[in-house]
């Protein structure tokens, strides 16, 4: 398979070639060879450990590859580090952000240039970069820190940046993962008219089928770590990707629902809080979640659904209002979550409720650890015990994992979310509290760990949904509220809601 | 000769403001620079102990006090670079190597020292702003020593340097994220490395101050714990430079109450005045600390704040 060079634009086609890479005793990418031609928009599907993200570090020069070639322009590429990948014109958004949280937009773009100047003319740079701006379809504030931007905003400049350096061949790590499905089609339909034009390539790790239809020309499969297939989008179905991504293994469905909702278990009355940013508010008047019911809710990030989570948490303070757990108050302490049987899934879940170094044993233990068969509390540690329970929990649960006393840090993201739904899930569970729980997730896992929320609630649990994925809310809930700006927006059934209403709501408009 | 009276107290604490600020401005700048590159250096207490006996040594070997700064700064350079040479060993943690080097430092220098406690090196050259007084008082609180102001102009310099140079955004990039460094393609541990040297050389300054010129004479016990309080004072600062240099005239001032007072003859418990900056240091700290949120300006990667 031969690429041509690039587009009179400047684009550049991309190919590797028998590209094998081992760690230690483990082969993370197998004999992988892609094409990508210039001026295309290609896709990299395959799930969580596939060997995605290995391929795109060989060829960005963080790894070297243990065999096989790099070909840029249709010449022999050597790689070393990133520098030279950048020389050559390859550049890369990230799935986590590599923007420098405390200087501005202007400063990390400046920053960001090949040679920035010794001494920084700030008036001329302003000009430079407004000038740029305007060429570009959407905007990022120029003089804010970086750090005080949502999530959509720092992805939108993670790609301005990267345009901004020139880059003609562009890989996108998940790049929409964290906007809105609003944002991700204007920011991908950006980046389509520019291959269309000629003037980048873009290569884009996704696990959504529907971005690859909808953008990507072609398409190449990774399943553990070979190339498992590809073409052009428009020969392939969804069911043949996600055949090619899965191979014959099936995933779970979630099961179906039964039951109707029963005594209100969570209810928040007239609480307020202060926002991450300290400008907003929190004000959620009314809210209750009854035994054996989902209540999702939806909302474009940053309306407030966090603070929300870290309220329940026992993270973020109240300044009014009362938290109330089956009719008892609750403050998120250890005894009365035990009490009430409240369980959580917090977003980030290796930030939010693991000891990220300790072992994947210890972290499923950390509900029961100081507690005895009969529930008494206990000094000494039944350790025994403690990994026997964590083997059989893993086992259930499906955890990847090298062993049980491997650091749950050194997990992928799936398998630290099912680690901790597996300790989340264990015993009587009351009330789950869940938030994004499949953010950044491959498909497989997705299905699974949806399918174990809906079991929860048919056995009873009132279910508490948070999530920026508004198939997610559709398709798990029993009633669907939308929050905007810090307030509860909207509320309907999901059985008679209607998409465009609730998108009204969460856009603020209605 | 007149008398200044009460007045005196606050011209004193002026003077004594500009007299004892010098080497917490100093030291503290060096620590800034350090911090902000993600790394802290408590060490500068050794450095700024080395560094007043070595510039007191050369200083009194060569005749002149300048080359005794010179020296000062040298040893720190060196300090600086053991300190984020130790730093850049994979597992190495910061701050017990900058505990250690604090010990090292002070230990070389009561070392090496010893012989230069009796001789008398040439004090450093001060500016006497105050020559249109004739109170011998106004006088002697605006002499005001040659490194004062260099440590005040480099206050103004370092702030200019992390708006609008490369130096200064390069340094902010690596102590911000080390992630986001390598991802530009810059070494976090060579400019670590470098900005502790440089940090290094100004308490090496610092230290000559002491011995060179207030109080201007080489002993074991001329440090009261300004690199470490300076180190403090950097947090109170919030990584700026120009807070630096208010931080160290106020935390100067509260430690020219004690002398001041005792000027005017207050003598019952002019003791407790001589804690006062040790207890501004906590009342600052508790003063503008927040349980919920983060410390605001601080470097991304330092060890105390990740």
């Amino acid at each position: 398979m031969t690429v041509p060079g690039r587009t009179d634009k400047g684009a550049l086609g991309v190919e590797t070639v028998g590209m094998t890479m081992r760690f230690g005793a483990f082969t993370a990418l197998d004999d992988v060879s892609i094409a990508v031609r210039p001026g295309t928009f290609h896709a990299l599907l395959g799930e969580n450990g596939a060997g995605k993200s290995t391929l795109v570090k060989c060829i960005m020069g963080f790894y070297q590859a243990t065999s096989g070639q790099l070909m840029v322009a249709g010449t022999e590429a050597t790689v070393p580090d990133p520098r030279t990948a950048h020389s050559l014109g390859l550049g890369m958004v990230y799935q986590h952000f590599t923007l420098v949280p405390s200087l501005t937009a202007a400063e990390n773009l400046v920053i960001s240039r090949e040679d920035p100047p010794a001494v920084i003319d700030w008036r001329k740079e302003r000009e430079v970069l407004n000038a740029f701006m305007e060429t570009m379809p959407f905007k990022v504030p120029l003089n804010e820190p970086v750090g005080r931007l949502a999530a959509g905003e720092k992805q939108k400049l993670e790609i301005l940046k990267q345009l901004h350096l020139g880059r003609k061949f562009l890989i996108l790590d998940e790049p929409t993962s964290v906007l809105t499905p609003g944002e991700a089609d204007e920011v991908l339909g950006l980046v389509r008219r520019l291959t269309e034009k000629g003037e980048i390539t873009v290569l884009m790790i996704t696990h959504k089928f529907r971005e690859v239809t909808a953008f990507a020309d072609e398409v190449s499969v990774l399943r553990r770590g070979r190339y498992a297939g590809g073409g052009k989008v428009a020969d392939l179905t969804h069911a043949d990707m996600a055949a090619m991504m899965v191979g014959t293994e099936s995933a779970a469905t979630p099961s179906a629902r039964t039951g109707e909702a029963g005594e209100v278990v969570l209810s928040l009355d007239h609480i307020r809080a202060r926002d991450r940013s300290g400008r907003g508010a929190i004000a959620i008047e009314d809210l209750k979640v009854r035994a054996g019911e989902i209540v999702g809710i939806a909302g474009v990030s940053g309306n407030g659904q966090m603070e929300l989570m870290e309220i329940l948490t026992g993270q973020r303070p109240c300044e009014k209002g009362t938290v109330t757990v089956e009719g008892a108050p609750y403050h998120a302490t250890r005894a009365e979550a035990r009490e009430h049987g409240v369980r959580y899934l917090p977003e980030e879940p290796l930030r939010n409720a693991c000891a990220p170094r300790m072992s994947v044993a210890e972290n499923i233990g950390f509900r029961t650890f100081d507690l005895d068969g009969k529930g008494e509390p206990r000094f000494w540690l039944n350790t025994g015990r403690m990994k026997k329970a964590a083997t059989d929990l893993v086992a259930a649960f499906k955890v990847k994992t090298s062993s049980i006393e491997a650091p749950i840090a050194s997990l992928s993201g799936g398998n630290v979310q099912r680690a901790v739904l597996s300790r989340e899930l264990t015993g009587e569970v009351d009330l789950l509290i869940v938030a994004n729980p499949c953010f950044g997730l491959d498909f497989s896992a997705v299905a699974e760990i949806r399918a174990r929320i809906v079991a929860a609630r048919n056995k009873g649990a009132a279910v508490l949904l948070i999530s920026e994925d508004l198939d997610e809310v559709m398709e798990l809930s029993d009633r669907i509220l939308v929050m905007s700006e810090g307030r509860i927006a909207f509320e309907t059934p999901a059985a008679t809601a209607d998409v465009a209403e609730i998108g009204r709501h969460m856009a603020g408009h209605a | 000769m007149t008398d200044l009276g009460l007045w005196g107290v606050p011209l004193a604490v002026v003077g004594g403001a500009i007299r004892v600020s010098t080497p917490f401005l100093l030291v503290s700048l060096g620590e800034c620079l350090t911090e902000r590159s993600g790394r802290i250096n408590l060490g500068l207490e050794g450095t700024l102990v080395f560094g007043a006996m070595s510039g007191y040594a050369v200083a009194y070997l060569t005749g002149s006090a300048w080359a005794g700064v010179g020296a000062a700064a040298v040893s720190g350079v060196l300090f600086g670079l053991l300190h984020g040479a130790l730093c850049s060993l994979p597992r190495v943690n910061d701050i017990a190597i900058g505990i250690a080097l604090m010990l090292l430092g002070m230990g070389l220098a009561f070392f090496f020292g010893k012989p230069y406690i009796q001789p008398v090196a040439p004090d450093l050259p001060a500016i006497n702003f105050g020559a249109w007084s004739d109170s011998p008082q106004v006088q002697a609180a605006l002499r005001v020593n040659v490194l004062f102001i260099l440590g005040a102009v480099l206050a103004l310099v370092m702030a200019w340097m992390f708006k609008a140079t490369r130096i200064g955004l390069v340094i902010r990039v690596v102590g911000d994220s080390t992630d986001a460094a390598r991802a530009l393609g810059l070494h976090a541990g060579r400019v670590r490395l470098l900005s502790t040297a440089a940090g290094g050389a100004l308490a090496g300054v610092g230290g000559a101050y002491l011995s060179l010129y207030y109080p201007g004479s080489w002993n074991e016990g001329i440090s009261s714990g300004q690199g470490l309080m300076a180190v403090a004072l950097v947090i109170f600062a919030r990584w700026s430079p120009i807070n630096c240099f208010f931080a160290a005239l106020l935390f100067g001032g509260a430690g020219a109450l004690g002398p001041a007072l005792q000027s005017v003859g207050v003598t019952e418990g002019y003791y407790l005045f001589y804690a006062a900056p040790y207890v501004l240091t906590l009342a600052l700290l508790i003063a503008t600390s927040s349980p919920n949120r983060a410390l605001s300006g601080a470097p991304g990667e330092l060890s105390i704040t990740k």
